[in-house]
């Protein structure tokens, strides 16, 4: 079966895999990871305020979201939206959205579940005394939040927010099933085209592999660095 | 400057905190609030900058009433300096941050206006040298120092010390009492919930003795180390001075 592999298709795909396919990969990532962590800490900010309504839809938010395998949101997601789209706007026919927009807003919504955990778990890590200071300075509670508590929550959360987002980054391969051409994508295209299936799905894992173990060592590394300046 | 009136605090319906406490503060006093742990002398003065919610009487600071909703309390908190058993200095920003964040943010002061006068504080609780560091790296009286400045910073109308010398080494309790009796010579209104009755000797007006939530004994100092009225309060001085 390996005796005749032709490793020499990779290196013509290079181009096209990373430009095309790893670019939107990344930047699926890095937005992804961003708007998770905007909504994540704004949910997370709501189950803690003390507002009982808010806390509960956050709640059954984030059971909602959690009790989902991720594969079928992307799916339902997209061809719901479309239809949502439509009611909401009240238009004629149904919304089109691109398979960008759709599994950023996808990948948004998940993620805020889980890092909205880590957040929670940030913010309750601050001792009480950390918020009574900062009222008894006259800090409103949202300036309480924004230079206080969130900043020391953040920090304390780093390295797990980090490792978060590296199963984000291998996650992000589940777009596949919209015929997104990430780098699964992208590698799955050639396979298919080149009838070279096990080359291109080897190279995708160890590039998946290596890139997820450097950066599982660097947040390590920083999990050390931030424990020596405490 | 502050007045407490018949104040009641349950933390559950079976279990009171605070009972009827009454008592005030006039402007330019010091007084210390003493007692054996779990007495509300810690709640009290949390009640009074409404860092505690209480469920009845009334508590106001210069004229303005604290358990009002209409009151606005961070602008009423920034005019009382607190400072408290923990320090609490924020261990993210450098000392010089600490002290400047609420200037700029809650007061409004421009950056160049808050450092001049934040670095005017840390030098007169000695601590110039270490403005550019962080919390982690001052020990705890130091720490202590910079809070009683950070608070100083806001140029509040009256101080509340909540145990500020219960968390030190007892090395470092004296250059913490020594910046207080400074300010108290200066005229700050100060309320000090303490255990350190050399400093109560040494500054105060008069001396509140509190247990079980009652405040058993409000007397001038004189009277309060001469002759305490109540048992309790002998009992409670017998112990604490017989070393």
């Amino acid at each position: 079966m390996f005796g005749n592999l032709d490793f020499d298709v990779i290196r013509r795909a290079l181009p096209y895999l990373f430009f095309e396919g790893m670019t939107f990969t990344v930047t699926l990532t890095t937005l992804a990871g961003l708007g998770g962590l905007i909504f994540g800490t704004a949910i997370a900010l709501m189950r803690l305020s003390g507002f009982k309504v808010l806390g509960r839809i956050a709640g059954i938010y984030v059971d909602f979201m959690r009790s989902l395998p991720l594969v079928l949101v992307i799916f339902w997601f997209y061809f719901l939206v479309p239809y949502i789209g439509q009611w909401v706007t009240g238009a004629s026919r149904p919304i089109s959205v691109g398979a960008f927009a759709s599994s950023l807003i996808t990948f948004i919504m998940f993620e805020a579940a889980y890092f909205s955990e880590i957040m929670r778990a940030g913010i309750q890590s601050i001792s009480r005394g950390q918020p009574a200071a900062a009222n008894a300075l006259g800090l409103t509670y949202a300036q309480t939040m924004r230079y206080v508590v969130l900043p020391q929550a953040f920090r304390n959360m780093l390295p797990v927010l980090l490792t978060q987002t590296i199963v984000l980054f291998q996650d992000t391969s589940l777009v596949y099933v919209l015929s997104i051409p990430d780098f699964l994508g992208a590698a799955s295209k050639v396979a298919q085209r080149d009838g070279r299936l096990v080359e291109m799905y080897l190279f995708a894992a160890v590039v998946y592999f290596t890139i997820s173990c450097v950066a599982s060592f660097g947040v390590r590394r920083l999990q050390a660095r931030i424990a020596i300046i405490r | 400057m502050i007045e407490i009136s018949h104040v009641n605090k349950w933390y559950s319906p079976t279990f009171q905190v605070l009972t009827d406490c009454t008592t005030s503060v006039t402007k330019g006093e010091v007084v210390v609030v003493c007692g054996p742990s779990g007495s509300g002398k810690s709640t009290l003065i949390k009640c009074v900058n409404a860092l505690e919610p209480f469920q009845e009487g009334d508590i106001s600071v210069d004229g303005t009433k604290v358990n009002d909703p209409k009151t606005d309390l961070p602008k009423l908190r920034s005019r009382v300096g607190m400072v408290f058993q923990h320090f609490e200095l924020f261990p993210h920003l450098k000392i010089i941050d600490n002290l400047c964040l609420a200037q700029q943010k809650v007061l409004g002061r421009s950056s160049d206006k808050a450092v001049a006068k934040g670095m005017q504080l840390l030098d007169r609780v000695g601590l110039k040298e270490q403005a550019q560091k962080f919390p982690a790296q001052l020990s705890g009286g130091q720490q202590q120092r910079v809070a009683i400045a950070r608070a100083l910073a806001m140029d509040p109308i009256v101080m509340l010390f909540d145990e500020p010398t219960s968390a030190l080494d007892p090395e470092m309790v004296s250059e913490v009492l020594d910046v207080m009796v400074d300010l108290a010579h200066e005229g700050m209104t100060m309320m000090v919930v303490t255990h350190e009755m050399g400093f109560a000797r040494k500054v105060a007006n008069r001396v509140i003795f509190m247990d079980r939530g009652e405040i058993v004994e409000d007397a001038a100092k004189e009277d309060f180390f001469g002759k305490p009225r109540s048992d309790r309060a002998q009992k409670f001085l017998s112990k604490i001075l017989s070393h």
